[in-house]
């Protein structure tokens, strides 16, 4: 074998010269493309593909309805668990608010992953079965009984009735409010998406803490600031972990945190960041004043939103491009060849 | 064997039986048929006789009326992918055998013999003179200008005359869906609609899919798709309406030259054992299957290749791992991050009551 980590063997090459052949540095001047084997860029890494194309495909998902549902049922799901406790010390008017904000992301968010369905009519065979294998079947198993909890007990506190019941409701969308928010993460990991997947420890750690950020932020926005500290607290604490889960998810992977810097998914990345940072910041500086507590709420919302678009959209890029399949799948090739764990997946199969 | 222990397995990771990963002996009897099943089928693509004719996807799109696409995979539209002879371009919803074509050339030490040329008495090839430049007899002159031998040899390896001769070569592939035994698609399906035959294959149900789209995203290969007017996901089946009743799939039934094999698998894998025997004796040294190691990251798969390349010159992933084998490990992180949520919150009521 000849060359770079892929080199196709025995000297062949594509006779045309044409893009089977490519490099993952930035494309130089037309002029020296000819003279591809001349100058070796550091971090520029030779990879052969077919015409260039993309080898897994790119998810059919849809874009706002996938982000959006991801934000809605993690705001909805953090807002579940900020009423049940809110609710358990007394604190009436920021369980009102953490209610209603969690029926109603619970509500949006069904029907937004409704919308993406192929064929939405048939949204109901997605209860025929309950399969642990598949994160969607185990959230719709989740995102159920929390859409019927966190609905009944926000049209319960809307109307007044059966206070116990409501009590009662709080308590089981909170104990679904949890999975809710992070398991959005497993959804995302779980697929052949290069740049999801090898995040796959670190998306629901991501996912929970925007989560919180973005349902602490709804709450202080929407409750008087004497009563909000619950959900000032969270929502700082949900934009730390958010920020520095974040962080390693864009550092950790080489090659495949790549797509979290560049074009739109980085600029989304970017925003999402400064949002959350401005929010978290402005909470603990002025989160006790009527103005903070709704600016900082909106920054810290805003924040999460523009965390699952680029997160979303950085997997999108990453399947679009062959070099995310190859090189990855090349280097873990290349470790296992030379008798190292070629990566925690296969060192902890071998364990078993 | 219960559906029970694949709970067990994608939560947990404890994994005696390898739902999840790892070789497995009878992949039909694991998907629930204890009873008598038919032997695991599969295909044996053996790209060294492939001739690139297409029968098989035109078979397959007789067969399975699917509608026409174009090369990006969008329906009824004709249009020429502008990059080879493979006006297909990829697998997808509507095109389920896909032959690929990659021209290719490598340098050969070995020059050309150079006698029997009309005119070419040089004694050696590699220093016969640039067309302009002004120095060359009067034969070579005629020669340079009629027949442009320097242009000639640029696009026609067979005569090259610059010194490093060139061989040339046509890799031609039939891809198709690879029927894993670890198969993404089927682990990640909410609803049932893809589902494991007797035979060992995973076919879709049309009347169950609900268009959800997981399985495009989980599948390593890139080869199930969803028909963007219809709503719903499909793939290859491998014939499952023939197999009930004896036939081949359509595409090994047509293909002329036996680059498409169809049969048990385990006798297939033994056929593609000697022939890779064979072709390496032969001394085609980049001969080598694909899909065939059981112990690789889908664990095999039922539709396996013999390569003259390596695996992503075909536009095929060089080590695809099932999605699912890292699936415990996600549970367990997503697990703890909703504890963790719970604690935040606990905590900031806690810290909040203090002041």
């Amino acid at each position: 074998m000849t060359g770079g980590i892929t080199s196709p063997g025995a000297g062949w090459r594509q006779a045309d010269g044409g893009p089977s052949v490519q490099r993952t540095g930035k494309r130089r001047r037309r002029g020296s493309r000819r003279g591809r084997a001349e100058i070796a860029m550091v971090d520029d890494v030779e990879f052969t593909s077919y015409y260039g194309r993309q080898i897994v495909k790119t998810p059919v998902w849809k874009s706002p309805d996938v982000p959006l549902y991801l934000f809605l049922g993690g705001a909805a799901g953090s807002s579940s668990i900020l009423a049940a406790v809110a609710d358990l010390t007394d604190r009436p008017t920021l369980t009102r608010v953490g209610r209603l904000t969690a029926g109603g992301g619970a509500i949006l968010s069904v029907v937004a992953l409704v919308h993406d369905l192929g064929r939405p009519e048939r949204f109901l065979h997605m209860l025929r079965v309950f399969k642990p294998t598949s994160p969607l079947s185990v959230g719709t198993y989740i995102l159920s009984p929390f859409g019927a909890a966190a609905g009944a007990t926000a049209a319960v506190e809307l109307l007044g009735w059966f206070p116990r019941l409501k009590r009662f409701g709080g308590v089981v969308a909170a104990v679904f409010g949890g999975p809710l928010a992070t398991y959005t993460g497993v959804l995302l990991a779980n697929t052949a998406v290069p740049s999801w997947h090898a995040a796959h420890t670190q998306l629901p750690f991501v996912f929970g803490g925007s989560a919180m950020a973005a349902g602490g932020g709804i709450s202080m926005a929407f409750t008087p600031v004497e009563e909000a500290g619950p959900a000032r607290n969270m929502a700082v604490m949900g934009a730390a972990i958010e920020l520095v889960a974040m962080h390693k998810v864009e550092n950790d992977h080489g090659l495949l945190s790549e797509p979290f810097h560049e074009g739109r998914p980085g600029a989304f990345m970017r925003a999402a960041k400064t949002c959350t940072a401005a929010g978290a910041g402005l909470t603990v500086l002025a989160g006790r004043r009527r103005w903070g507590a709704v600016a900082s709420g909106t920054l810290l919302a805003a924040g999460s939103l523009l965390t699952r678009f680029g997160v979303f959209e950085a997997g999108i890029a990453s399947t679009k491009d062959p070099k995310y399949v190859v090189i990855p799948q090349r280097e873990r090739m290349a470790r296992r060849e030379a008798g190292e764990p070629a990566d925690a997946g296969e060192a902890r199969s071998v364990t078993l | 064997m219960t559906t029970i222990s694949s709970a067990t397995a994608a939560f947990t990771g404890r994994d005696p039986g390898n739902r999840l990963y790892g070789p497995v002996p009878d992949v039909s009897e694991q998907a629930g048929y204890v009873e008598e099943h038919p032997k695991r089928v599969g295909f044996f693509t053996d790209t060294s006789v492939c001739i690139g004719c297409k029968a098989c996807e035109v078979a397959c799109k007789e067969w399975n009326t699917l509608p026409m696409d174009d090369s990006h995979g969008k329906r009824d539209a004709l249009g020429l992918s502008g990059m080879s002879y493979d006006n297909t371009g990829q697998l997808g919803a509507n095109s389920w055998r896909h032959v690929a074509f990659i021209e290719q050339s490598r340098a050969v030490d070995l020059p050309m013999p150079t006698f029997g040329r009309p005119g070419d008495d040089r004694p050696t090839v590699g220093d016969m003179p640039a067309p302009d430049t002004g120095d060359l007899d009067s034969t070579a002159k005629a020669q340079a200008s009629v027949l442009n031998a320097e242009a000639l040899s640029e696009f026609d390896p067979q005569t090259g005359q610059t010194g490093a001769d060139k061989q040339i070569r046509w890799l031609m592939s039939s891809d198709v869906c690879k029927h894993c035994t670890h198969a993404g698609c089927l682990d990640v399906c909410p609803t049932g609609a893809l589902f494991r035959t007797e035979f060992g294959t995973v076919v879709v149900q049309g009347d169950i899919c609900n268009g959800c789209g997981y399985c495009v995203a989980a599948c390593p290969y890139g080869v199930i798709d969803q028909r963007k007017d219809d709503g719903r996901v499909f793939k290859c089946t491998m014939c499952y309406d023939r197999l009930t009743d004896g036939l081949m799939p359509a595409c090994a039934t047509a293909c002329p030259t036996q680059s498409i094999q169809f049969g048990d698998l385990d006798e297939l894998q033994a056929r593609a054992d000697a022939r890779l025997e064979t072709l390496q004796s032969q001394g085609v040294e980049t001969a080598r299957l694909y899909g065939r190691d059981e112990s690789d990251g889908v664990g095999g798969v039922g539709a396996f290749f013999l390569l003259l390349d390596e695996p992503e010159v075909y536009g095929l992933p060089p080590d695809p791992i099932v999605t699912t084998r890292d699936l415990p490990a996600m549970w367990k992180a997503a697990g703890k991050a909703a504890a963790m949520m719970i604690g935040v919150a606990v905590t900031a009521v806690l810290s909040s009551r203090r002041r």
